[in-house]
């Protein structure tokens, strides 16, 4: 990386057919976003302590200066180590995790017996960007992970299943999906979520031709062949046994939605969504039907003013409604209220204290993240990299929506993390990850491509391709 | 690969508006409904919004019975009641918990200000960066008046049910109401909320139900003071004058039964015949029954209704617990079932503030005026906004004629009949007493309802005693209920 941005253009005489567009590195720009994002994370901090004591938190400097040197940190590792990655991801996460810190605190101040602090959350983050800074210096590129597709696999279904272990995972507030080592717990799930994205991908890149050229038309839509369907119905049984086993219907959406999702991008059948949309009904279907736990939040969804459990949904709504258009200001509402105000329901806090504005702006940062992710598997050369960025990016897009549609009533709730915002350490150190992968894959898919040999007239002669 | 993660992309998209509609939805266009209290109660941040401004205050003659005073815990105003238990049927409670009470309840909108009417005053504490205080409630409430009818229920012990409720007669203002056993609304405002919950529960639990305001949310028989609706109709007959000959003796053979009618005790109401006034006079089941029979059913229930029996005119403290009782006469009883209810048995059945209706309504020439508590409601620099105007209930229920005739007829009870015990020195007071048996296991209830001065009414009383834990013997109208109907009148006679 001794090259300067003018000499890098410089150096590339003109763009190939490969790629029109030649990508700067806009790693200025990169900054700039990320001072005003500690804007949002250390304003919303002193906001909190000026709407709940009147005045500016006492240890502002000192969490000041922890974030900043996190997200500096995080700045200074693309710079050396995927200087042509997307700009805008990092500053979004930086805003959203800074604004989740904040409403942490804010919630521990109302009710500091019950509720984690802003500063476990911190350690949390401090682990999450050690980890990213990991992930981008040790994975100099994303294709060696396609070599491990089916180690991840493994580990993830193993990691799956370690909260039934006896012993050793635990059962928390209804879901077992916890793992607990000596005073540290965690949930396994978190990490499964991206090695099971690197496993699909990885199986899919290979298997996609026979997914997708064998299978008979019905009404339009190509039916894939009964043999075919061996992967998508372990999925579809393993997200089952999530569910069943565990309670958690979160998780087990979220594993199928990916595995679909990426099966339709690997095979650009839609016929498989129509399959899989249909055992996802049958699957939801059943569960309401015979799996407590679901039949349970389906009818909070329905009637949550008349079910004694919808009390955190009323209250999240209430807490909404409460902040209208503008919010009450941070500070000033009373997020503590609704249970879980710090993690799952951390989205109705947002709404109660920072307005439908607020909130809006949260959802539109989410969207954007995800389009960056999206754009990045666009771009992206390698189909192995198309896949991960894809899969990582509907990772973040069906959380949030699942989450915050459950929140506000638009599906029923299911306990998941608000990516970045929701208290919670394997949910941030995992996502943290996923932003170094997916930097990583945006870095390879801006890159101009890389130069022909010198001299080389002939397209058609062996191109000495410079990898790095 | 790009075509599907392009269509993935509109999906994600879609996604993404659909929650951003759904919280817009719910932000913006539930935001009223589901921050509204009377819709959902049980919404925390506005019932703490609602404590932590101060609201107005409820006014008798202009001395506050329930007040904001500040605090100084989070929710800066804590409501007070100077006089709780004395005025708790009316105040009701304020309660975080438990929803509110009474006037609290009826005149929500007025004391935390949020009324349209206290627009403009909102307007102006805004611009002048103030808290925005409630308008305040003045009550008709004659508070010697209330304090004799309090003090009076009190005397005969705590745990004693009954009520009183006194009018006054030419507006329907009400004067005094209260109800026994009572409660303290302090102990349900109080900040306190373990406390709270557990007075609130004790109230629940309680087998003499304090929370209920027994002038107007039970109906009991009315026995021999239901005589007054059977001698109007009777009068406005025109077959029956006050010095008419009726039936006396001491029991009337009521037709298809083997059953007699018999007077209070077995006594005889002296002679075979006396006069209409006499009858009433003494109370003269005997002779009460065969009027009844002989006048009927539908005439005397058509009486009633003119008082106010079968319809709900008082509105002033519907709250979600609390709702006027419909007083009632039975639909279609048979010739002894009708002599029965022509002496308050039976099947009828009457609130004390209907029994007082009654009452009111032959002191007013017969106009029975409409019942009201909220007199007047004023912004919070004072000035009123609102001021109840008294409206007849029913014009003639008796004829003027009438009305003076039973007047007469009522000072003859007080003055030598069974109601000696309510005389006022110097002062012309109308009455009758009841005694009613509801059921033989049950101990009789005592009523007494009254008006002063005879010839130009300003006070008409009802008083209930449903059971003192006196001998059974020594449970009556004259004795129990007429001594605190008396207190109130000479309250309001006297200031």
């Amino acid at each position: 990386m001794s090259a300067t941005r003018t000499s890098a253009r410089a150096g590339q005489p003109r763009p190939g057919p490969l790629m029109e567009f030649v990508h700067r590195r806009r790693r200025g720009a990169e900054l700039f976003l990320l001072v005003l994002s500690l804007f949002v994370g250390l304003g919303a901090y002193a906001a909190v302590g000026l709407g709940v004591d009147g005045e500016v938190p006492a240890d502002i400097m000192a969490y000041g200066t922890w974030l900043a040197v996190l997200v500096v940190a995080a700045h200074i590792t693309i710079r050396l180590r995927a200087a042509y990655a997307d700009p805008i991801i990092l500053p979004i996460v930086s805003a959203l995790n800074g604004l989740g810190l904040a409403m942490i605190y804010r919630i521990h101040l109302a009710d500091p017996d019950r509720t984690p602090t802003a500063r476990t959350q911190l350690v949390w983050m401090s682990l999450g960007v050690l980890l990213f800074v990991a992930v981008l210096v040790l994975l100099r590129d994303h294709r060696r992970l396609q070599a491990f597709t089916y180690t991840a696999g493994l580990t993830s279904i193993v990691l799956l299943l370690l909260p039934l272990v006896p012993g050793f995972g635990r059962e928390i507030h209804g879901a077992r999906i916890w793992v607990h080592l000596g005073s540290l717990s965690f949930q396994p799930g978190e990490i499964a979520k991206v090695l099971l994205v690197i496993a699909f991908a990885g199986y899919l890149v290979l298997h996609r031709d026979a997914l997708a050229l064998a299978g008979r038309r019905v009404l339009f839509v190509d039916l894939p062949r009964g043999r075919d369907l061996g992967p998508i119905l372990a999925m579809w049984l393993v997200s089952l046994a999530v569910l069943v086993f565990q309670n958690d219907l979160g998780s087990s959406l979220l594993f199928f939605g990916i595995f679909l999702v990426m099966l339709y991008a690997a095979t650009e059948r839609p016929g498989w969504l129509v399959v899989g949309g249909g055992m996802f009904l049958a699957g939801a279907y059943l569960s309401y039907l015979f799996v407590g736990h679901v039949t349970e939040r389906v009818d909070v969804w329905l009637h949550p003013f008349s079910e004694a459990k919808g009390y955190q949904v009323v209250q999240g709504m209430y807490g909404m409604a409460w902040g209208g258009l503008t919010g009450r200001g941070l500070g000033q509402g009373s997020p503590q209220l609704t249970p879980f105000g710090y993690s799952d329901f951390i989205a109705s806090s947002i709404g109660e204290e920072l307005g439908l504005t607020g909130l809006m702006a949260v959802v539109v940062l989410y969207g954007i993240l995800v389009e960056r992710g999206l754009r990045t598997s666009l771009i992206c050369r390698d189909n192995f990299g198309k896949l991960v960025a894809a899969g990582l990016a509907v990772v973040f897009a069906l959380q949030v929506f699942v989450v915050i549609g459950g929140v506000t009533k638009l599906i029923p709730l299911t306990g998941l993390t608000t990516p970045f915002l929701s208290y919670g350490g394997s949910s941030l150190v995992a996502n943290w990850a996923i932003v170094a992968l997916l930097l990583r894959i945006s870095d390879q898919a801006r890159r101009p491509p890389p130069e022909l040999s010198a001299g080389s007239e002939d397209m058609d002669a062996t191109q000495v391709v410079r990898l790095r | 690969m790009n075509r599907p993660i392009r269509n993935l992309a509109i999906g994600c998209m879609v996604l993404f508006l659909a929650l951003l509609i759904n919280v817009t939805y719910l932000q913006y266009w539930q935001s009223d409904s589901l921050t509204s209290l009377s819709k959902h109660p049980d919404n925390r941040r506005v019932l703490d919004a609602a404590y932590s401004r101060p609201r107005g205050a409820i006014l008798v003659k202009g001395k506050e019975i329930a007040d904001s005073v500040k605090s100084k815990d989070d929710y800066k105003y804590q409501r007070v009641y100077p006089q709780g238990r004395q005025y708790a049927q009316i105040t009701g409670f304020f309660s975080r918990d438990w929803g509110l009470g009474g006037i609290e309840a009826t005149e929500n909108s007025i004391l935390s200000g949020d009324d349209s009417k206290l627009f403009v005053n909102r307007v102006v504490d805004l611009l002048g960066n103030q808290d925005p205080r409630g308008g305040s409630v003045s009550l008709t409430i004659d508070p010697k008046a209330q304090k004799a009818a309090y003090d009076g229920m009190k005397a005969l012990g705590p745990d004693v049910r009954g009520a009183v409720v006194a009018l006054e007669p030419s507006t329907g203002k009400v004067l005094a109401m209260t109800s026994s056993p009572t409660y303290d609304p302090n102990r349900l405002a109080s900040h306190d909320f373990v406390a709270v919950n557990q007075a609130h529960k004790d109230l629940l639990a309680n087998d003499l139900s304090p929370l209920n305001n027994r002038a107007i949310e039970e109906v009991l028989p009315p026995g021999s003071t239901f005589k007054l609706v059977t001698a109007a109709a009777a009068l406005e007959s025109g077959k029956y004058e006050p010095d008419t000959l009726v039936p006396g003796g001491s029991k009337l053979d009521l037709p298809q039964t083997s059953k007699d009618l018999i007077n209070e005790n077995g006594r005889s109401c002296g002679g075979d015949k006396i006069t209409f006034t006499r009858a009433l006079q003494v109370s003269c089941n005997v002779a009460f029954g065969s009027v009844g029979m002989d006048i009927g059913a539908d005439a005397i229930r058509a009486q009633a209704e003119k008082f106010g029996f079968g319809s709900r005119y008082f509105h002033d403290l519907d709250d979600s617990l609390t709702r006027q009782a419909l007083s009632r006469f039975p639909d279609n009883p048979d010739a002894p079932q009708t002599a029965l209810s022509a002496i308050g048995q039976f099947d009828v059945a009457a609130t004390p503030l209907q029994m007082a209706m009654i009452t009111a309504g032959i002191a007013n020439s017969g106009t029975v005026m409409q019942p009201y508590l909220v007199d007047e409601i004023r912004s919070n620099d004072l000035e009123v906004i609102g001021k109840t105007d008294p409206r007849p209930l029913t014009s003639n229920a008796v004829s003027a004629a009438t009305a003076r005739k039973l007047t007469d007829m009522m000072v003859a009870v007080v003055d030598s009949g069974t109601a000696t015990t309510a005389q006022i020195p110097g002062i012309k007071v109308a009455g009758k007493t009841g005694t009613a048996q509801s059921a033989p296991d049950r101990p009789p209830y005592a009523w007494f309802v009254s008006f002063a001065p005879a010839d130009n009414p300003t006070v008409a009383v009802a008083v209930l005693v449903q059971d003192a834990g006196v001998d059974r013997d020594a449970i009556s109208g004259s004795g129990l209920a007429a001594p605190i109907a008396k207190a109130v009148m000479e309250a309001v006679l006297n200031p």
